[in-house]
């Protein structure tokens, strides 16, 4: 073994350490709910608990939603400054940006002031609006992320010919989006979907705020008040995330003709 | 009428002018190609036929109908490309199929259409296969027979065959050739390779800075070029300055020697510089009798090109190529001998201007 591969292997451990013991230790926390005996008993409560239910559909619902809607506002703004307005991409790029840099808190207080139920737009009014402005400002939020993964996966095929191909062939800008465009980002759009899930699901300020019933909320509140379920809560969470990270991978292998997405 | 009719056509960008007063009548079944070096307003040309640019000025038609402003998924024209541009989600015959689909054609109709294509392109058992399982020349095969399912009424080919290694360009320049032949279809191929152009071609359009420099079948291209640019650029050529001795015997004084043009130089004053140029492969080494031209000089250079021996000859401020056979029972000659080169007067290419670019 060379010193250089000692050191990779060294700094490897140490990485995986860093991340593990962590987890290993909540993990092992979350079962020690029964004194001397290691159990499923927290799991189990979670998992029992209707809020619990109640607040994961809440927010996978939302997530959806918002992967929807992301999906189709971030897509075609993507292709169509690849296409025809990359001038525009560092305006564009700077703007998706501004979710990481301004807290969601304030972004939040905004709406708030936006929106009211005295304003000219009472997004706040009732329930489904308030659902509604939740999702939008969730679209918001995972910008930064769908709108990266997807300008790299139009970077990566050969955009305006593919597109000027169907169009020779007769095909409408919705034919290309759908049938060229789409299918050749897939990988790129998942990935933008599954962060955007991830973010969506642990999300506390803005749900908080908004006072909707979402999963973020029901963790803090779980966390403020119980020791063992928080714990057992955080592995279910890490469990669904990795679950997603998978997925990406997953479909990403599944999906034919990758190997030639550039020329 | 043509079947491609462009009049006037013109292409100004922000800062330059890429196309400048385009005229040229395509007919039916011609094989035309656009033939320039890079930036020449070549391919600017070909999109806007296709409907990629927008120009500036002038129209286009197909079969009478003015597509000027038309977009570009409703000119029934089908593009090849030079990058392939096959759909990377798509199989091949799916890719073949993917314009009839979109026109809505009935599924019974489609798959023995994608056949035919397939066998067309000698490709009939790669249906199922995806673009990157494929060589260079079977995805650019593909690409032209999605192109032609269409049955378009034009098909343009951008620079299809430079993405791929000579010995493939050649036998695909020929499979494209006969397939256009075969299908009658009216062609517009733009290249930068002079070879190309000269064997695929019915006509053949020289372009340079956004202006076309001569129109011609690859003979006249060839044999005729009336710009220095045109006789430079398609074959290789030698270019001789000299002065006007007789206007109307068409003789020019190149280094103190005089020769004679078979086309007289009326519009030329005796005492002006002038140009003419010679194909290497008119001119011969040996001092043969005859009415033909005959100078003297000093052989410069030998090059040993394998079927063809280059010698370049040098007569003083100017210097002449000329091609011979390769022949092992004889001796080229040697740098530095003194020569006499013939080449007749019908060879001698009188060139508009003093022959600068």
């Amino acid at each position: 073994m060379t010193r250089r591969t000692i050191w990779s292997w060294t700094v490897m451990l140490l990485g995986a350490l860093y991340f593990f013991v962590p987890l290993l230790a909540t993990f092992e926390f979350s079962m020690r709910y029964r004194r001397g005996v290691y159990s499923f008993e927290a799991y189990r409560i979670v998992l029992g608990d209707p809020r619990f239910h109640e607040t994961f559909l809440y927010s996978t619902g939302l997530a959806l939603a918002t992967i929807v809607v992301g999906i189709l506002l971030v897509v075609p703004t993507a292709y169509w400054i690849q296409l025809r307005l990359p001038r525009l991409r560092p305006t564009v790029e700077f703007i998706t940006l501004l979710p990481l840099v301004i807290p969601a808190i304030v972004l939040v207080f905004g709406y708030l002031r936006i929106y009211n139920s005295s304003s000219w737009l009472p997004l706040t009014a009732n329930e489904r609006t308030t659902d509604l402005l939740l999702m939008f400002s969730y679209v918001t939020l995972a910008m930064p992320y769908m709108y990266r993964a997807v300008d790299a996966g139009l970077r990566a095929i050969d955009v305006r010919t593919l597109t000027e191909a169907a169009q020779s062939l007769g095909a409408s800008w919705g034919t290309i989006l759908l049938k060229v465009i789409l299918p050749n980002v897939q990988v790129a759009v998942l990935s933008g979907a599954f962060l955007t899930f991830a973010i969506v699901i642990g999300e506390f300020t803005m749900a908080s705020l908004l006072d909707r019933p979402a999963f973020g909320p029901y963790l803090q509140l779980i966390g403020a008040n119980r020791a063992y379920e928080p714990a057992a809560l955080a592995i279910i969470t890490f469990g669904i995330t990795w679950a997603c990270m998978a997925l990406i991978q997953v479909l990403g292998r599944r999906t034919p003709g990758k190997a030639a997405g550039a020329h | 009428m043509g079947l491609l009719e462009i009049h006037g056509l013109q292409k100004k960008f922000a800062l330059s002018t890429a196309v400048e007063h385009f005229e040229l009548d395509v007919q039916r079944g011609e094989f035309v190609s656009f033939l320039g070096p890079s930036g020449c307003g070549k391919t600017t040309t070909l999109r806007m036929i296709a409907g990629f640019e927008t120009p500036s000025a002038g129209t286009i038609r197909i079969d009478g109908a003015d597509i000027t402003r038309r977009p570009p998924n409703r000119r029934n024209v089908g593009m090849v490309f030079q990058s392939y541009a096959l759909f990377p989600n798509m199989t091949v015959a799916d890719n073949v199929g993917f314009g009839l689909k979109v026109a809505k054609r009935p599924s019974a109709e489609i798959a023995p259409r994608v056949q035919e294509m397939l066998e067309l392109i000698k490709l009939p058992a790669m249906g199922k296969r995806y673009p990157y399982q494929l060589s260079g020349g079977q995805q650019q095969r593909v690409a032209l027979a999605r192109a032609l399912a269409i049955q378009p009424k034009v098909l343009l080919l951008d620079e299809p065959l430079s993405a791929l290694d000579a010995k493939i360009r050649v036998s695909l320049r020929n499979e494209i050739r006969a397939i256009q032949r075969k299908l009658g279809i009216t062609t517009i191929y733009v290249t930068h390779d002079q070879e190309e152009a000269l064997s695929l071609s019915d006509r053949i359009v020289v372009m340079r800075d956004g202006k076309v420099e001569q129109i011609g079948t690859p003979f006249e291209i060839y044999n005729f070029p009336r710009t220095t640019f045109v006789a430079a650029f398609v074959g290789t050529l030698s270019i001789l300055r000299g002065q006007v001795v007789d206007p109307a015997r068409g003789a020019i004084a190149i280094d103190g020697q005089e020769i004679q043009a078979a086309r007289g130089l009326e519009d030329a004053k005796a005492g002006e510089a002038r140009a003419v140029a010679l194909r290497p492969e008119i001119v011969s080494l040996h001092d043969a009798p005859g009415h033909g031209n005959r100078m003297r000089g000093t052989v410069e250079d030998v090059n040993f090109l394998g079927s063809i021996v280059r010698v370049r000859v040098r007569f003083g401020e100017n210097a002449v190529s000329l091609d011979t056979f390769n022949n092992p029972t004889t001796v080229p000659p040697e740098p530095g001998q003194s020569v006499t080169v013939t080449f007749p007067r019908e060879a001698v290419l009188v060139l508009e201007g003093t022959g600068a670019h």
